[in-house]
């Protein structure tokens, strides 16, 4: 079977499953760049190269890291948000799967079923998925695949995400923070960040109480 | 999850929103007196729901989870029908079947629970149509009551197949005539209660939803039952306003034509010996428990 490149779209209304087209997931020290797979070290540098690119960088994190499930979980927040802060990125939460017609407010908040209308208003053009479910991942990412530009990366704790551009696997807060020494590394050699000036919302029991620019 | 674990990472607390703040803070986990009063003053444990404006399944969803014992500890499995598109937003750990298969599923789910849970009492409920409950899943249904698995079985009877246009079911009363059943049915509406209570549920009940402390109670016996005794089964009706040609304030009416004396619906239990000792000793114990709250709170106030 011929090589399956997972590049950024828009690619069709309905792109293949990469694993459909022969592509596998990583094994364990390793990652797949683009359906390539590659050593991990590879896949930091890369990583950290294209959120430095990126004019919106921004972190979705899903439900298995934004609940305190453990002290573990509790961990990898915190390296997310150290992550998002040393870019910088926007944080966009996953915090739930509902279809929430009839229309979510895509400037807070992504979900599986509509993850290309928070691309689009928000115009992101690279986004990390960490701790969101493998079936709604791989919703998610083949829909921004097929509907947007935006390059998708995989933070994923399991066996990583074959319809991602590129994924890490068995991700840790030592993962996280590994990528973040990579996109200190790159910065120390002269490597700015091409992000745009935002603000990061903030939310509370009534609401908005930062609002997002 | 246990009521510990209903807490947000505080590194990304700030981005959550709202309503999870408000779940976090103001639901009513842990809360052994929680009940359908609840509602109103403290978080509920449905956000929206994708149900037709004013059905009364959506009123059965909300009593049913403001009077789930310990919703924490709680694992629901549901199955292909109107209720299946409500899980999604509910609170609550769920797990979809395929049609008809829910109790199987069920059987299985509470006994892995049992060894991997040893020292937690979890409570497995599914939540099922009456298609998926009487029709398609009846023989995975009466097997689990066969087999005596203590876990609780709530049909919600809307007596048709709503969610695809008003098929006849087991269910739909002898006479009646849907848009897919148009020379209506032939037959009597099956007497799954009895079929329950002669299959080992110790605890049946019968109602419609239409009295919300009424739900409570059948909902508390039902769970509490289940824990110690052996399976158990509520029947609510849940009639499909859209079906039976009914507008969207109707639906509180027909339940209560339904259930008012000669009506097919009219509130009925049948309880075991030993599940009726086991909820009188519950009775007793809750009430002294809130007598000495009660006792507590005013040598404070003194």
């Amino acid at each position: 079977m011929s090589h399956y490149e997972v590049k950024a779209g828009p690619e069709a209304f309905l792109p293949p499953a990469a694993a459909t087209m022969g592509n596998v997931l990583p094994d364990p020290g390793e990652a797949h760049i683009e359906g390539r797979i590659v050593p991990e070290e590879e896949a930091y540098e890369y990583c950290a190269r294209k959120l430095l690119e990126a004019k919106v960088p921004t972190i979705f994190p899903g439900p298995l890291v934004l609940w305190k499930w453990n002290d573990h979980v509790a961990e990898k927040a915190t390296a997310i948000r150290e992550l998002a802060n040393a870019v910088p990125m926007r944080l966009i939460p996953m915090a739930d799967y509902r279809p929430k017609y009839p229309k979510i407010d895509a400037a807070v908040e992504i979900n599986p079923n509509h993850p290309n209308l928070t691309i689009w208003h928000n115009k992101i053009d690279v986004c990390i998925f960490v701790g969101v479910h493998c079936h709604q991942a791989n919703l998610a990412l083949k829909m921004i695949r097929a509907a947007t530009d935006c390059y998708t990366i995989a933070m994923c704790a399991q066996a990583g995400h074959e319809d991602a551009c590129l994924s890490f696997r068995d991700a840790t807060p030592e993962k996280i923070r590994t990528l973040i020494k990579a996109v200190e590394k790159l910065k120390s050699e002269g490597v700015k960040s091409q992000a745009n000036d935002f603000t990061q919302f903030k939310m509370d029991r009534t609401g908005l109480i930062v609002k997002p620019s | 999850m246990s009521k510990e674990k209903i807490a947000i990472c505080e590194d990304l607390a700030d981005i959550m929103p709202p309503e999870y703040h408000e779940l976090v803070e103001s639901a009513t986990f842990g809360n052994q007196d929680r009940g359908w009063k609840d509602i109103g003053s403290s978080k509920e444990l449905i956000e929206q729901h994708s149900l037709c404006a004013g059905c009364p399944e959506s009123i059965a969803f909300r009593y049913i989870l403001a009077s789930l014992p310990a919703p924490e500890n709680t694992v629901f499995v549901g199955s292909t029908g109107c209720t299946s598109l409500v899980f999604p937003h509910v609170a609550v750990q769920n797990i979809h079947s395929l049609f008809g298969n829910q109790n199987a599923i069920a059987s299985g789910l509470k006994r892995a629970l049992k060894c991997r849970f040893p020292d937690i009492e979890k409570d497995v409920v599914v939540l099922a149509g009456d298609g998926a409950t009487v029709d398609i899943g009846l023989d995975m249904t009466m097997q689990s009551w066969f087999r005596q698995e203590k876990f609780t079985t709530i049909c919600f009877d809307n007596e048709l197949y709503a969610n695809t246009g008003g098929q006849e079911s087991g269910l739909m009363q002898k006479g009646f005539v849907a848009k897919m059943a148009p020379k209506g049915k032939n037959f009597e509406k099956v007497r799954l209660a009895e079929i329950a209570r002669e299959s080992g549920c110790a605890y049946v009940a019968v109602l419609t939803v239409s009295k919300p402390n009424r739900v409570e109670q059948a909902i508390k016996n039902a769970v509490l039952v289940a824990r110690e005794v052996g399976p158990t089964f509520v029947q609510l009706y849940t009639p499909c306003i859209l079906e039976i040609g009914k507008q969207s304030m109707e639906g509180l009416d027909e339940m209560k034509d339904a259930e008012s004396i000669g009506g097919r619906f009219v509130q009925k239990e049948y309880i075991t010996d030993e599940a009726q000792k086991l909820l009188d000793s519950i009775k007793e114990e809750t009430k002294a428990r809130k007598k000495a709250a009660k006792e507590a709170k005013k040598s404070v106030n003194a």
